[in-house]
């Protein structure tokens, strides 16, 4: 009995503890130590956890930690190797219903325990989601496929191409509507990329994902994978979109395009929410209601202008009082060709910054303004600081956010090496990354506490 | 067998029975804040600020299994709400926040109490999550955590296994569960609560009472516990030899135990008989076939009213056939309730019909449908005369589900006592709450490492570990104090003060022992705040007791101006309220007063003249004296004196 497989995890001391009496990761062993007698199954070690402990399961299915050193002896009682799978069970064809093709990017939309790191990692195929999700099959036929399996915060501009390149491929074939699974973390950045590299769509491309792993009965990644597939399966809106909870409660999710949305809160459900603007939709288990009148529609051919390019040498800068112009200098001699600045107000910055960025939009690199405050308009025209700013090179991108600003001017900055050009693309609208107006109910934080409020929260479900 | 009633049962019965019994005892703990997040502990709202909807699903345990409770409360299918106060409640609890750090004042009581009940202490305790999915915590999940293993504590004799001792968080207050809509309170959720899991090591009901007491004792002698409504709440569980262990949920008082513990032993008892006469009758689990029909359009006409109701509401009627049941569902299972109730209970549980009576069956048709309607069921179903029919109406996907129940539960029959978790009803009865969960339904918390318990931390608890209660009771005897006394002061929360107290002298045990038990209490019932009063304070005061610069009287009088808000420490105040004992000459003029108080006066007794004169003397110098020397030299001076003993009879 020895294998790498056989001490998953574990490490010195507690691994010579478990050599010492010759038991393994599954062994069912009795324990005897200073703190009193134990029986269960090894479990494998989590890498994060230390080094000194042995994991039993209990009879009761508790786990608990030995400290090796409180171990005097180790008995194996028998060995039976455990694995964690979702039960899969084939996914009905139903040639009646629409088809749609969910990828996988990671993300705890589909997730089951990883002893190595203690964590939630991904578990997903269509059995898997049929097993666990068996509703999908009245909404649609399911085919899916992983194009990675890594952690949100791990996406990137490489990614980014190849999930347009994917969903290209799928439009070709003729599929109905795409669903993305997605870490939430940076969901919206990749539904911004999304945004510039497929256009036209004839088809919706829904991007989902969960706040909570589906690992817990509370989980909203069912209802959020119900909610998207009938979205990309039934809907009218051939636009790149999020789909997540609109409340915290288990009623219906929202649809958000994919430059308006941004995740607001690190925990909440309803963390995603459309900014300076209305969601394009709601949706519940039984139909699609649209909130906006303005959309791409759903077509039937299969034309898709997919462009998906990046250039990475672009930076969002976060303006914070005080800023040194050395920040600047770093950047453009790192070889940067693009800076979004998210500035304050109506997006400004101090002035001894001012050199470093002439010099920078001198030497051809693009700076752009975002507003910090995400809502509302960089105006640089209104104070002398703007005007001032205007006048380095530095030009307002209007109510675009600093994120799918910056995820735009990558993808400008691939297409031409012309800073004119790059601005003209810049400060064109392509997928309502900017709007011309901003509606009274674009910009709604309920303020807790007063009374009125409190009396509207209390007659609806949060 | 015959039920016997609990006042009558003798233990033998139980004996012959194999009864056993377990106990599962939560207890709030009291610290200032929740044990996950920083809400406060221990705060009860009637004011809601928000409401949120969730709904349940299952999910794998870590083994990859799925929890057969969690299944079937999928199968209800309830739209679940939660009524949210922000003063008590915050993201944490509705489950839209991850855990903050475990609150280590809970987990230093937990440990606490680990070593009184003789635990095996882990050395790295793991947060699991334990899947509740009937909506009574937010999250579908209780965060716990085991914390020691295989303890015991005395009882008779002998030694009462302590299986596991666990630190958990509270979950919500059910409001109401009406068709498929459940609702919850929130404000205790999320609250610290430690739960002793025993061995079956109890034979009768009365020991699954007293046991419970003992344990309550003893997490109450860590001072460091909730008392009052809901902060301590039993768990039984019973088994019958050929029985199974079934889980009596929410026994809010301990009282109440014995009842339960003896009506389940007779219920599991004459389900055991019920198995055997099917089994005689040539059923078999695995061949057993129930049938079914929808009964709608042929019981259009009836006019019993809850199918005529439901009829009019546009429901449906369905039967179930039960083969060779005849005779089998109006069988008595304890006073009170047949065995039909447990099909009754199902359904009410499971399919969510709520409305009573849920069901009817062919054995007892009187004041039910019409014996034509009953015909025409029976003939539907195609059913013998040995067959028993079952009745049951409601919305479409619910009547569905309650067929099946009610197959499902009558095969169960053919096998023995179902695993459940049962609810505890007002008259000593059992019901159906749900099927009793497995180990599948534990999973690893991912959101919490695991936490060291140090030896360092083990030894300071250790340290500051108050005596188990019956050993202090034990050591209160040896010091001479009367049993039920000793008792009372074992289970005192000034029991520490009376250790510390008591060595000091200048006071017989007793007098104190009674001056913390009853006396202070009497103070509390005037409505005296007793938080007011210091350890120190007291310490100081019988300090001055023991050196003599104060009599006991004066000890009580500082106490009385402590508690009423006089400030000072005990050393001023004897000076300023004149507390020092009375010298000779002070006594003696006070016993002459008295006595020309008495001339003049007649008496019915002579006690009574010595009563009269002891309240007159002590009601001047009371507090400065020691009463038993006045009351033996008033006496004296009566009993000499000529003119007062004609004076009384």
């Amino acid at each position: 009995m020895s294998g790498a497989d056989d001490y998953k995890g574990y490490r010195e001391p507690a691994l010579s503890v478990l050599k010492r009496f010759q038991v393994r990761v599954w062994s069912d062993v009795t324990v005897a130590s200073s703190r009193g007698k134990f029986t269960g199954i090894i479990l494998p070690r989590s890498e994060t956890a230390d080094p000194d402990h042995v994991v039993l399961k209990l009879r009761s299915g508790y786990n608990v930690g030995l400290r090796h050193n409180t171990i005097t002896a180790m008995r194996e009682d028998s060995y039976k190797e455990f694995h964690y799978r979702v039960p899969e069970k084939q996914f009905p064809f139903d040639p009646g219903k629409p088809r749609v093709k969910l990828f996988g990017t990671g993300g705890t939309i589909a997730s089951r325990l990883d002893y190595r790191t203690g964590a939630v990692i991904p578990a997903f195929s269509p059995g898997e989601l049929y097993g666990s999700v068996p509703e999908l099959a009245d909404i649609c036929n399911l085919d899916t496929e992983k194009l990675y399996s890594v952690f949100s915060e791990n996406m990137g501009p490489e990614q980014w191409i190849g999930t347009a390149q994917a969903i290209g491929a799928e439009i070709a074939k003729g599929v109905n509507g795409i669903v993305i699974g997605h870490g939430t973390d940076v969901m919206h950045h990749t539904a911004a990329a999304l945004s510039f590299m497929v256009q036209h769509s004839p088809v919706p491309i829904v991007m989902v994902g969960s706040q909570r792993s589906s690992d817990r009965p509370s989980s909203d990644a069912a209802l959020n994978l119900i909610h998207a597939t009938t979205t990309a399966a039934a809907s009218d809106i051939a636009e790149v979109m999020v789909c997540m909870f609109g409340p915290t409660s288990d009623q219906y999710g929202l649809l958000h395009r994919g430059t308006r949305v941004r995740k607001m809160h690190s925990s909440y459900r309803s963390t995603f929410r459309t900014l300076s603007d209305i969601p394009l939709a709601m949706v519940d288990r039984k139909k699609i209601t649209p909130l906006k009148t303005e959309y791409q529609r759903r077509r039937s051919d299969r034309k898709v202008d997919i462009d998906a390019v990046f250039d990475d040498r672009v930076a969002l800068l976060y303006y914070y009082p005080n800023m040194k112009p050395d920040v600047i200098d770093a950047l453009v001699d790192n070889g940067y060709r693009g800076i979004v600045i998210a500035g304050t107000g109506l997006g400004h910055v101090n002035k001894p910054t001012y050199p470093a960025f002439r010099r920078a939009c001198d030497q051809g690199v693009t700076v752009c303004m975002t507003v910090q405050t995400l809502w509302g308009f960089a105006q640089m025209y209104v104070y002398e600081t703007g005007r001032e700013l205007m006048g380095l090179g530095i030009f307002p991108l209007d109510n675009m956010l600093p994120e799918v600003a910056y995820i735009k001017l990558g993808w400008a900055l691939a297409h031409s090496q012309d800073p004119a050009e790059v601005r003209r693309i810049m400060t064109t609208p392509i997928a309502g990354e900017i709007t011309e107006r901003e509606p009274h109910n674009g910009y709604l934080i309920l303020q807790g506490g007063i009374p009125e409020v409190e009396e509207f929260i209390r007659s609806f479900k949060k | 067998m015959e039920y016997i009633p609990l006042e009558a049962c003798p233990p033998q019965v139980y004996e012959g029975l194999g009864l056993m019994s377990g106990l599962e005892i939560h207890q709030q703990l009291f610290t200032e804040k929740k044990l996950f997040c920083r809400c406060p502990a221990g705060r009860y709202s009637k004011h809601w600020d928000a409401r949120i909807l969730r709904h349940m699903r299952p999910t794998l345990s870590e083994l990859g299994e799925y929890d057969g409770t969690a299944l079937m409360e999928f199968k209800t299918k309830k739209e679940i709400t939660y009524l949210i106060n922000k003063e008590t409640v915050c993201t944490y609890e509705f489950d839209d926040t991850p855990p903050f750090q475990i609150n280590d004042q809970a987990v230093d009581i937990a440990l606490e109490v680990t070593l009184l009940l003789n635990c095996n202490m882990v050395s790295e305790f793991h947060i699991a999550r334990k899947q509740y999915l009937d909506g009574s915590i937010p999250a579908g999940f209780q965060r716990t955590t085991i914390l020691g293993t295989d303890g015991w504590i005395p009882y008779a004799g002998r030694r009462i296994g302590i299986r596991q001792l666990g630190l958990e968080e509270d979950s919500c207050r059910e409001v109401s569960d009406i068709g498929h809509q459940r609702t919850y309170v929130t404000d205790r959720l999320g609250m610290p609560l430690i739960e002793t899991v025993t061995y079956p090591d109890m034979k009768t009901p009365q020991e699954a009472a007293e046991v419970a007491h003992r344990l309550r004792r003893l997490v109450r002698a860590t001072r460091h516990v909730r008392t009052g409504a809901g902060a301590g709440r039993e768990d039984v569980n019973v088994s019958v030899r050929g029985g199974n262990r079934c889980e009596i949920k929410g026994v809010s008082s301990i009282k109440r135990i014995p009842l339960l513990v003896h009506n389940e032993a007779f219920r599991q008892a004459a389900l055991l008989e019920i198995r055997a006469s099917l089994l005689s009758r040539g059923l078999k689990p695995e061949t057993f076939a129930p049938r079914d029909a929808d009964l709608t359009s042929r019981l259009q006409k009836t006019r019993f009213v809850p199918i005529r109701q439901a009829l009019d509401a546009g429901k449906r009627v369905a039967g179930v056939l039960l083969p060779v049941f005849e005779g089998i569902l109006s069988r008595p299972l304890t006073p009170g309730r047949r065995f039909m109730a447990e099909f009754s209970d199902r359904v009410r549980v499971i399919a969510c019909i709520d409305e009573q009576p849920n069901i009817i069956v062919s054995d007892l048709p009187d004041g039910t449908l019409s014996p034509d309607s009953w015909l025409t069921a029976r003939k539907a179903l195609g059913a013998g005369t040995q067959d028993a029919v079952v009745l049951v109406w409601g919305a479409v996907e619910d009547v569905r589900t309650a067929v099946a129940e009610i197959g499902a539960r009558a095969r169960e029959a053919l096998v023995g006592v179902p695993l459940e978790t049962r609810q505890a009803l007002p008259d000593g009865n059992t019901g159906f709450e749900r099927i009793l969960p497995g180990p599948e339904r534990m999973y690893p918390d991912t959101d919490l490492p695991p936490k060291a318990v140090l030896d360092a931390q083990v030894d300071a608890i250790r340290a500051r570990l108050p005596d188990q209660p019956w050993a202090r009771e034990e050591r209160y005897l040896k010091a001479g104090l009367a049993p039920e006394l000793a008792f009372r002061l074992s289970v005192s929360p000034f029991a520490p003060l009376y250790d510390q107290l008591a060595p000091l002298g200048g006071v017989r045990p007793s007098c104190l022992a009674s001056l913390l038990v009853d006396h202070l209490r009497s103070l509390k019932r005037r409505g005296l705040d007793l938080t007011r009063l210091q350890d120190a304070f007291l310490s100081s005061a019988f300090g001055l007791l023991a050196r003599g610069k104060i009599m006991w009287g004066g000890v009580l009088a500082l106490i009385e101006f402590s508690l009423g808000g006089v400030q000072g420490a005990p050393e001023e105040l004897v000076d300023c309220f004149q507390l020092q004992p009375a010298s000779e000459d002070d006594i003696r003029k006070g016993l002459e007063d008295t006595l020309h108080e008495l001339k003049g006066r007649r008496f019915p007794s002579r006690e009574d003249q010595v009563r009269y004169a002891m309240g007159h003397f002590m009601g001047r110098l009371g507090r400065r004296v020691d009463g038993a020397e006045i009351r033996r030299r008033l006496s004296e001076a009566v009993a000499s004196d000529r003119i007062l003993k004609e004076t009384a009879a």
